[in-house]
């Protein structure tokens, strides 16, 4: 199961943040800080998974942000990191050609993404034109 | 209309917000921009409501508190309007979670959002649930989510199958009601509904054993028949990922597959085949396909034995571990681990890549592998893998050594083959990272060390040389220390001397410098110095020329600011200066410390506090450090309940120590008592006439209500000759004769066995006369029933007259108040006090008694002292 999903840039500024699992918000806020210190300084030509706590984090840097997920000790690590190139590529595909700024500006579009793209902390749909159009279908609803 | 078309509110605060260029200016974008919603929230604004909530949202995922806009996120959930409810349930997963009362209040409009025919408000009510709901939602909704895994629509249903597995990990006993749809939906086409499908199975089946038998009956057959087709299925544009179709779904298959056949025969027998197809299949040059195989593998290693594909997997396995992406090599190591379990021999093999791994850069790498290391050590190759573990250890990096030292002393302490080599690999550890070596370890090295005294000389010179390269490795220091200070005429007189070993030089002189320099050294801590002046005082007793220089260097610690070191020091100079006849009986070789004892006891769970007093103790040659009072009493107990033997289990370590053991090794113990009593003596400077030395240990041994403690401080300063004294009752007894001022063995009074005693003159003088009557109590032979009667023989009234007394530990006292404080003069009255004396070595010994009487006459105060050792024998 996925215990949450961080997005953050070099500086540590988290761009996104979900949780499938209840915490205080210090907690929350520590919790980032730990992720961060975690990955930011791992040579990259290391394994993309590191020990956190009990659980793993499983991340990869593209461009200037870093995309965490922390799941259970035995899940499948390599699932994972494809499941994180996916959602990079969804995002890619939505506001083609994305960057950090779209991202700051459009929080709210990138979680409800997020919410098609997982749900109760698992993988809800794989197909990334599956969720592109049902994005598109929202939108109408608006 | 779409408030975030024309989006210039909530963009332009964004941009304020990044146009700020310190923290405080951002706070006071944020401030007032938090105000205008409040005051929004408070004026109940509709139009705005929308904007303001995903404002607030952006200002939470900055940081700042937005508990005030928890209300307005059910506000917007409960408008029937799509985007209200949309950003309204977007604002309630980020704002709330499950652990919050305010959620209740959602449960009626997510229930009615539920039931309604609208998809997209229906996926929304299902998405907050499944993300955020407590215990009582999810009870309370479940029909609701149960219904909607049939519906119509194949997002809906995929959302219903995941808020379901929540559910049921709130509400594990729902979990049979949802056994028979989420079997049906095992057989969807759909990728989506089929995924979330089979992720509901695989949790249903780890809540309820009553839905994995229903599965393993009725659906194996069509999930391998899912797979299969999967595997086969020509190119599929849209799930399509590095040329394997769906490998997501292909991994959830497995994985329900590593569920319904763990433990179950048949099952793991249907799978098998498309489990090998799969195995073999699967393309590995991207990572999709290695995640599949990976996951292939574990659940091979987890079903029922198949020789055939349990071979298949190690293979992949071995393949994965000389990949050169480090993710596969992580994997690998991983289910390596598990593989072990399995199949031992097959994974040997890949011993030498494994041990390569332990020196990887990567630090998960390293971690990984070390653990697999340290399952993979047997006998067999004990001794070539921790030759390597050791030589990394001199070159890992710090954060890595103490994990590596761990693990090295660990395999070192199961599997040495044989004693000699178990204290090399020791030695080598402790000088390459002794500082990250745990206190038990070196304890047990200690241990061993004594047990294999053939060794002894071998040691203590292997000690020496490593001193001299890495003295700063202050765990390697202690060693050294403590075996300088026991075998330190086998370092200097090359006895003992094994093949192996080349002579070394090494004079007296050379010994104390590794000790001197220890004990000078800033960074010793209080445990070192404390061995150190040990170690010195052994060494005094064993290097007679050097005893001069020893003494000197223990001198300057006799004003250290610890008091452990400055006792220690004041009383090894004593020893030293004033008592050369028992030092050496004193500083005899240690016993022989009981491994299997001291290995049960680690393995067992000994409290912290204990086990730390208990570790010190090999170390300590005689004397108590300062472990719980209780094993104080018991090393002095002279009032030896003698038959008390010494217990291995819970009981005192101390008492093993100085128990059992004691005996055969001091022989020549027994002369020494009197001497040892004579240390006591000094130790107390009793032997010092002036009263106030008297009278203030008197004052310890107080007016005798509570004798026992009052004697257990004696014990306290009379702790470093400990084991001469306890060796023997009768030693013993003399020695606390003499403890109280050497007046010598109690004289012999005809035995008079009958009930009644004489009355005895306990003590007279010129002023003073004090009679004791005796009587015993019937059936209590031990207590004696004392009635003491105080006669003033001079002309001066006594006023404030007290009356003290001590006795002996194997005593006890108790005192009655006295009739009164005023003795008249001239004998014309007398005061009486009772006291009751029990003596539990009622027969072997006979009663003795110290008495200090103190009055005022005249506007003086006089104190008076005698002691009583004409009691009748047989009480």
């Amino acid at each position: 199961m996925i215990r949450f999903i961080i997005l953050q840039n070099r500086q540590g500024k988290t761009r996104l943040a979900k949780y499938y699992i209840p915490l205080e918000e210090s907690e929350k806020h520590k919790v980032e800080y730990e992720v961060h210190r975690l990955v930011v300084n791992r040579d990259p030509k290391f394994t993309n998974f590191v020990e956190f706590r009990n659980h793993k984090v499983i991340y990869r840097r593209y461009a200037g942000l870093f995309f965490s997920l922390c799941v259970d000790i035995t899940d499948n690590e390599l699932a994972y990191l494809e499941s994180i190139h996916l959602f990079v590529e969804i995002l890619d595909h939505f506001f083609s050609n994305v960057c950090e700024l779209d991202l700051v500006f459009n929080f709210h579009k990138v979680y409800l993404i997020l919410d098609e793209f997982i749900l109760a902390g698992e993988l809800q749909e794989t197909s990334k034109k599956a969720i592109i159009e049902r994005m598109g279908e929202l939108e109408k609803q608006e | 209309m779409n408030p975030f078309s024309s989006g210039t509110r909530l963009r332009d605060m964004i941009r304020a917000i990044r146009a700020c260029k310190t923290a405080a200016e951002e706070r006071a974008v944020v401030r007032k921009e938090c105000a205008s919603i409040r005051a929004a929230i408070s004026e109940d604004d509709p139009d705005y409501r929308h904007r303001n909530l995903a404002k607030l949202m952006f200002i939470h995922m900055l940081g700042y508190p937005t508990h005030f806009g928890q209300m307005e996120c059910l506000k917007l959930i409960a408008s029937p309007g799509f985007p209200e409810k949309r950003i309204g349930y977007l604002g309630l997963m980020l704002l709330l979670d499950e652990r919050q009362e305010v959620l209740m209040l959602v449960t009626n409009s997510i229930k009615q959002d539920l039931n309604q025919t609208n998809q997209y408000i229906v996926g929304l009510a299902l998405c907050a649930l499944g993300n955020i709901c407590s215990a009582e939602m999810a009870r309370d909704l479940a029909p609701e989510v149960e219904r909607l895994l049939q519906f119509r629509d194949p997002n809906v249903r995929k959302k219903a199958a995941l808020c379901t597995i929540r559910i049921i990990k709130k509400v594990p006993d729902l979990a049979e009601n949802f056994i028979n749809p989420a079997a049906a939906l095992l057989k969807e086409k759909h990728h989506g509904v089929l995924l979330t499908g089979v992720q509901l199975c695989t949790e249903i089946c780890k809540v309820s054993t009553e839905a994995l038998e229903y599965l393993r009956k009725k659906c194996i057959t069509g999930l391998v028949k899912v797979l299969r087709d999967l595997t086969n299925s020509p190119y599929a544009p849209e799930y399509d990922i590095s040329g394997i179709t769906d490998p997501f779904l292909h991994i959830r298959l497995l994985k329900l597959f590593h569920v319904l056949g763990h433990g179950d025969a048949d099952a793991s027998d249907t799978m098998s085949d498309i489990l090998a197809q799969v195995a073999t299949k699967t393309e590995t040059n991207k990572n999709a396909g290695n995640a599949i195989l990976y996951e292939c593998v574990a659940t091979i290693l987890s079903i029922e034995d198949n020789g055939g594909l349990r071979v298949l997997a190690v293979n992949i396995l071995g393949r994965f571990l000389s990949s050169r992406d480090n993710n596969i090599r992580y994997v690998a190591l991983n289910m390596l681990m598990k593989a072990i379990a399995l199949d031992s021999q097959a994974v040997q093999r890949h011993r030498a890549t494994i041990l390569e791994c332990v020196k990887d850069p990567d630090a998960s790498i390293r971690k990984r592998a070390l653990e697999l290391v340290y399952l993979l050590v047997n006998e067999s190759n004990v001794k070539p893998l921790t030759k390597e573990l050791v030589d990394y250890l001199e070159v890992s990096e710090a954060e890595f050594k103490g994990d590596l030292t761990a693990k090295i002393c660990s395999i070192v302490e199961k599997f040495s083959p044989e004693k000699i080599w178990y204290i090399d690999q020791m030695v080598k550890v402790l000088t390459q990272a002794g500082n990250y070596v745990k206190d038990e370890v070196w304890h047990a090295l200690i241990i061993v060390i004594t047990n294999a005294p053939n060794l002894h000389g071998y040691t203590v010179r292997a000690l020496y040389k490593a001193v001299q390269t890495a003295g700063g490795q202050e765990t390697l220091v202690r060693v050294a220390v403590w075996c300088i200070g026991e075998y330190g005429e086998m370092l200097v007189g090359n006895s003992g001397m094994l093949d192996v070993e080349e002579r070394i030089n090494v004079t007296e002189a050379d010994a104390v410098d590794v000790i001197e320099t220890a004990i000078r050294c800033h960074s010793s801590d209080l445990t070192t110095r404390a061995m150190c002046l040990i170690a010195l005082l052994k060494l005094s007793s064993r290097y007679p020329s050097c005893t001069k220089r020893i003494n000197d260097i223990i001198l300057q610690q006799k004003g250290s600011l610890v008091l452990e070191l400055q006792q220690r020091a004041i009383e090894f100079n004593s020893i030293i200066e004033r008592h050369e006849k028992i030092r050496s009986a004193l500083v005899e070789r240690m016993p022989v410390l009981d491994e299997a004892t001291y290995s049960g006891r680690r393995a067992g769970s000994v409290p912290a506090a204990v086990s730390t007093s208990q570790g010190a103790l090999p170390k300590i040659p005689n004397g108590v450090v300062k472990p719980a009072s209780a094993a104080l009493v018991d090393l002095l107990d002279l009032s030896s309940d003698a038959d008390q033997a010494p217990s291995s289990s819970g009981g005192d370590y101390l008492q093993d120590l100085l128990g059992v053991d004691l005996a055969p090794a001091s022989q020549g113990t027994n002369q020494t008592d009197k001497r040892g009593a004579d240390v006591l003596l000094d130790l107390l400077s009793i032997g010092a006439p002036p009263a106030q030395s008297s009278s203030s240990m008197l004052d310890m041994l107080s007016s005798g209500q509570d004798n026992k403690s009052a004697v257990g401080m004696l014990d306290n300063l009379a702790s470093p000759s400990a084991p001469s004294a306890q060796a023997s009752s009768p030693g013993a007894s003399s020695s606390m004769m003499d403890l109280l001022d050497g007046f010598g063995p109690s004289p012999s009074v005809p035995e008079t066995n009958g009930p009644t005693y004489p009355s005895i003159v306990a003590f007279e003088s010129n002023s003073l006369k004090i009679t004791y009557k005796f009587s015993k109590e019937p059936g209590n032979p031990q207590t004696t029933i004392i009635e003491a009667q105080f006669v003033n023989k001079s002309p001066d009234i006594y006023s404030n007259f007290v009356f003290q007394a001590a006795v002996p530990k194997f005593l006890q006292l108790h005192m009655d108040p006295a009739s009164g404080n005023i003795l008249p003069e001239s004998g014309n009255g007398s005061i009486t006090q009772k006291l009751r004396v029990s003596n539990s070595q009622h027969g072997k010994k006979s009663l003795v008694m110290r008495m200090r009487i103190s009055y005022k006459a005249n506007d003086k105060d006089v104190l008076e002292e005698g002691q009583v050792n004409n009691f009748p024998r047989g009480l």
